[in-house]
């Protein structure tokens, strides 16, 4: 009963937020094509610099939520954050970011558009060396520092339980017990059901991970970590082997077998199929796109004032800034809880026992 | 398909998806290992506690609740008792103070009656002491005036009269 009403709430909400977000994919369209000229006309950068610079918000929204070597937390200020390369023929090379700065070129590489490639001797780009790139990036350097603050956090809030045994919780300990206890009590509990303590804290650890980067995205200067599409592919594959592999048989038989007729499998076996694939891909792209259109909001509205060139427009847009940002706030927050919701819901949709199924 | 086609957004890099498996993992395990095991075994501890000490309280309400009826029951009782010996002390009394009166009555009857025999006796004595005394002074009378013999009526009379007046008849 509750489960069904969290879901109906949250529907709602997702409701209304879906006219946002066609708003923001029509953004998106529209930036899409400036990508490309953006890309195009920067080619022959140096012929062109002479021309009257005119602003390029397309460009400058796609560089904001797209991943960067170093960090730049405004035009001039950047964090060189350490380039680790691997090559098949020169093996593992590390060196600092800044050397790649301003299109330099460092032991034959050279950073294009944040890919970075190696030069031949005449400085034309050598096709047939791949480096792979595992780089401390802008989005790499975040998901540390993330993690370094959850460990902190939950590391000191675990210690409280064990200074303040036999007390009323105290300080962060205070402030975060609800949340878990509320994580427990009406989201994972009642969507795994009585097993679900082997999967709680791994949900957990998913709850706190997505919120605390989705907060620190919406920091100045802070990466669009949750809103890479390489993070959430990560979680709903995790998810998705959670899901499957511990999926007990009546799982198995209602997608290979199901309780239809036999002439009717050969449509309902590839749609449901699908269906398990579809799950975790719903995941990841829910996830990336609320985080990237909640920064595309909020870029796009500052990119007006450079677009008016005035002044005048600045205090509307403030205000409709900040309005954006009360509502990425709870974004935040929502997006969290409706991963960590969803991959409970599909955990328990995998391990539950025939007989629940009947209540359906 | 704008945004699929060679759009860096969609596509995932690699190497952010090997840091993030490192990084992530390491984070499930660290906090699996060194947070949430503490903080779940202390909360369920502390809710066990909880539970413990509402289920005490309810046990000692109930506890509390029929000892206290014991207590009516044993007040009641104590009270039944108090009435009933006070009934029987003042039964008791009553018929102790019904039979003295009983007694006094029977008593002063007795006394009456003793007197109302003596005073009888006394008379009849006296009665007859009495009848003894006029006799014995009659007859002396008589003597006297047979005695002196007179001859006068008047004289007889008036003597008769001195002689009675003379008598002392207590």
């Amino acid at each position: 009963m509750k489960t069904a009403y969290i879901k109906t709430a949250f529907i709602k909400v997702l409701h209304m937020f879906k006219y946002i977000y066609s708003l923001v994919f029509c953004i998106v369209l529209g930036i899409s094509p400036a990508i490309s000229q953006h890309t195009d006309e920067h080619a022959p950068a140096p012929a062109a610099s002479h021309e009257e610079e005119t602003f390029d918000i397309g460009g400058m929204i796609m560089h904001h939520i797209a991943d960067e070597h170093g960090w730049e937390f405004t035009h001039g200020v950047k964090l060189p954050l350490p380039i680790i390369l691997y090559t098949a023929d020169r093996g593992l090379e590390m060196f600092s970011s800044s050397k790649l700065d301003h299109g330099q070129v460092y032991n034959d590489y050279k950073n294009e558009h944040e890919h970075i490639v190696r030069l031949n001797a005449d400085g034309t780009v050598n096709e047939t060396v791949h480096p792979m790139d595992f780089s401390i990036t802008k989005n790499v350097a975040t998901l540390m520092l993330g993690a370094i603050i959850l460990i902190l956090i939950f590391t000191s809030v675990s210690r409280g339980y064990v200074k303040n045994k036999g007390k009323a919780p105290k300080g962060i300990q205070s402030f975060l017990e609800p949340l878990i206890v509320y994580m427990r009590d009406e989201v994972v509990k009642p969507s795994i059901g009585k097993n679900y303590g082997k999967y709680f804290p791994y949900l957990l650890t998913l709850f706190f991970f997505i919120f605390i980067n989705n907060l620190l995205g919406l920091l100045p200067g802070g990466a669009n970590l949750t809103g890479n599409i390489a993070i959430t592919l990560v979680l709903a594959v995790i998810t998705f082997l959670i899901t499957n592999l511990s999926a007990n048989k009546y799982y198995w038989k209602h997608i290979l077998l199901p309780d239809t007729p036999k002439w009717m499998w050969f449509i309902m076996i590839p749609v449901e199929i699908v269906g398990v694939l579809m799950k975790p891909l719903s995941l990841m792209i829910r996830l990336f796109a609320n985080i990237t259109a909640g920064h595309i909001i909020m870029l796009s509205l500052f990119g007006l004032i450079f677009i008016f060139k005035s002044w005048a427009v600045a205090p509307a847009i403030s205000i409709f800034a900040l309005f954006m940002s009360a509502i990425e706030l709870l974004v935040a927050f929502l997006q969290a809880f409706i991963f960590t919701l969803l991959t409970s819901m599909y955990i328990g949709s995998a391990i539950e026992e025939h007989h629940a199924e009947e209540h359906h | 398909m704008i945004l699929l086609e060679g759009n860096s957004l969609l596509n995932p890099s690699p190497g952010l998806i090997f840091w993030q498996l490192v990084v992530f993992g390491l984070l499930v395990f660290i906090l699996w290992k060194f947070a949430w095991k503490g903080i779940l075994s202390a909360l369920k501890e502390r809710e066990g506690d909880i539970e413990g000490a509402l289920r005490m309280a309810e046990e000692t309400r109930a506890e509390m609740a029929k000892l206290k009826s014991d207590n009516d029951k044993l007040v009641a009782e104590a009270k039944r008792e108090r009435d009933l010996i006070i009934k029987e002390a003042k039964e008791a009394a009553d018929k102790m103070v019904a039979e003295a009166k009983d007694r006094a009555v029977e008593q002063g009857n007795k006394i009456m009656e003793d007197a109302r025999e003596v005073m009888t006796q006394e008379r009849v004595k006296m009665m007859s002491q009495i009848k003894k005394d006029v006799a014995s002074l009659s007859i002396e009378i008589a003597e006297k005036v047979i005695r002196k013999e007179l001859s006068d009526k008047a004289t007889q009379q008036s003597f008769v009269s001195e002689l009675v007046a003379d008598a002392k008849l207590n």
